[in-house]
C-alpha cells in the first residue's frame, strides 16, 4: 500500500512537473518575429536570419533537429512525419525538433496554415524570409549548397548537418549519436 | 557479437549518407566536358554547335520549382542581353520525368513555347550530365569561358540576390560575372549559395 501510494505520488508529480513545463517552443528567440502568418489559433512567426540566428547557437543542453523545408517540397514532405516522430520519441531525451519554412511569401497566407492543420504537424514551425540567401546559407553550414530538404542537428559544439533527404532510420541514427 | 554489429548501424548509415553528401562536381577553374542533349525544339543539343560563343551560362532549371519560376524572366533577359554578345543561355531540365511528371519533355516543350524562350531548353535524359557538373538544385548557373580550346567553370551559383524582387536586387551575380569575362576581369564573385529545389533523381 505504502510502496502503491508513493508510486502514486511520483507519477502525479511527474505528469503535474510535465504539465507546468511552459511550452515554448520559440523561447529561443530574442527579437520580435517580422510578422506572423495567423489561422485561428495558430500562429506561425516570420523571422530574417538575424532572427533565426540565435536558433543554432543555444547551449541549454538540447539536442537540437532544425529541418528545412517548404510546402512545394516534395522530398521535404514525404520526411516531416519522420520529424514529428523523432519529436515525440526523443522528447524526454531533450530533443526539441524545429521546423524552418522556406516557403515563399505567395504562399505564406494561401498554403502554409492548412497544410500545417491538414498534416496535424505539432513540431513548431518558423517562417524565414531573408531573399539574400547567399549571406546567410553559409552560416547555417559552410556546406549548404541551398538545395531543400536540409537538417542541422546540433548540441554543444557536436553538429551534424545533412543536405539530403533523410530516411526515418537514419534520422532516428543521426539523433541517437548525439544521445549516446 | 551481435549486440556489437547492431551498434555499428548508425554509424554505417552515417558514413552511407556523408558519402551521397560529399558528390561532388566542377569548382571554379575546371574545365566542363561536352554533352549531347535533347532541346524542346526536337535538335539535340552540344556546346560545340556554337563555334562562334564565347562562353555559356548554363541553367539548370525546371518548370515545376517556385524559385525556377521566379527566376524565369530574368533567365530569359540574360539570353536577350548576352546571347548576341557571345554567351548564351543553355537550359538543361535535370529532373527525372517519372518522379516528377510537370517536368516531362512534353510539358517543357509547352511552357518553353508559351514563354517564348529564346534558348535551348534541354532535358537531362539519363541524368548523367547534372551530376557532372555538380548542380545540386534549381535553379543552378554554371557560367562556363571558352578558353584555350575548353570550357572553363567560371562562376557557380545563382541569379542574383533577390528571388523575391528583381527590382531590390543590388548584385546580379551572373549578370555581373558575364561583364566581368568579357572585360578579360576577374569574376569579381566565383560562388554563391541559394536556396533551391532539390533535384528529383
Amino acid at each position: 500500500m505504502r510502496i502503491c501510494s508513493t508510486f502514486l505520488s511520483i507519477l502525479w508529480w511527474a505528469m503535474a512537473s510535465q504539465a507546468q513545463e511552459p511550452a515554448a517552443p520559440y523561447n529561443w528567440m530574442e527579437a520580435e518575429p517580422t510578422a506572423f502568418i495567423r489561422e485561428g489559433a495558430l500562429e506561425i512567426p516570420v523571422v530574417d536570419f538575424s532572427g533565426l540566428n540565435p536558433l543554432f547557437n543555444q547551449d541549454d543542453g538540447k539536442i537540437r533537429v532544425i529541418n528545412f523545408w517548404a510546402t512545394w517540397c516534395a522530398p521535404c514532405i514525404k520526411e516531416l512525419p519522420y520529424f514529428e516522430e523523432v519529436a515525440e520519441k526523443y522528447r524526454a531525451k531533450g530533443v526539441e525538433v524545429t521546423l524552418v519554412s522556406l516557403d515563399i511569401p505567395s504562399m505564406w497566407e494561401e498554403r502554409l496554415p492548412s497544410f500545417i492543420i491538414k498534416k496535424g504537424l505539432r513540431s513548431p514551425v518558423v517562417v524565414l524570409d531573408d531573399p539574400d540567401q547567399n549571406s546567410w546559407i553559409p552560416r547555417v553550414d559552410e556546406n549548404w549548397t541551398g538545395a531543400i530538404p536540409a537538417t542541422l542537428i546540433y548540441a554543444g559544439d557536436k553538429r551534424r548537418f545533412f543536405e539530403t533527404a533523410l530516411e526515418r532510420e537514419i534520422l532516428s541514427a543521426a539523433i541517437e549519436a548525439f544521445i549516446n | 557479437m551481435k549486440n556489437l554489429s547492431y551498434a555499428f548501424i548508425p554509424l554505417i548509415l552515417i558514413l552511407l549518407t556523408s558519402g551521397i553528401c560529399s558528390a561532388q562536381g566542377y569548382q571554379v577553374g575546371d574545365r566542363a566536358s561536352d554533352f549531347a542533349l535533347p532541346s524542346v525544339d526536337g535538335k539535340t543539343v552540344s556546346l560545340a554547335d556554337y563555334p562562334l560563343a564565347k562562353g555559356f551560362i548554363v541553367v539548370f532549371t525546371c518548370n515545376t520549382c517556385p524559385y525556377a519560376q521566379a527566376y524565369e524572366s530574368r533567365i530569359m533577359d540574360l539570353d536577350q542581353k548576352f546571347a548576341s554578345r557571345g554567351f548564351p543561355v543553355i537550359a538543361i531540365n535535370p529532373n527525372n520525368p517519372k518522379l516528377q511528371p510537370g517536368d516531362s519533355f512534353q510539358a517543357m516543350e509547352k511552357r518553353a513555347a508559351s514563354r517564348g524562350y529564346s534558348f535551348p531548353y534541354l532535358l537531362d535524359e539519363g541524368q548523367e550530365v547534372y551530376p557532372r557538373f555538380g548542380a545540386t538544385r534549381t535553379p543552378h548557373v554554371f557560367i562556363l569561358q571558352r578558353w584555350e580550346g575548353a570550357y572553363v567553370v567560371r562562376y557557380i551559383g545563382t541569379v542574383d540576390d533577390n528571388y523575391q524582387d528583381a527590382g531590390a536586387v543590388k548584385t546580379p551575380y551572373v549578370d555581373q560575372a558575364v561583364e566581368a569575362l568579357l572585360n578579360g576581369d576577374p569574376v569579381p564573385l566565383e560562388t554563391t549559395r541559394a536556396i533551391g529545389c532539390s533535384i528529383k533523381a
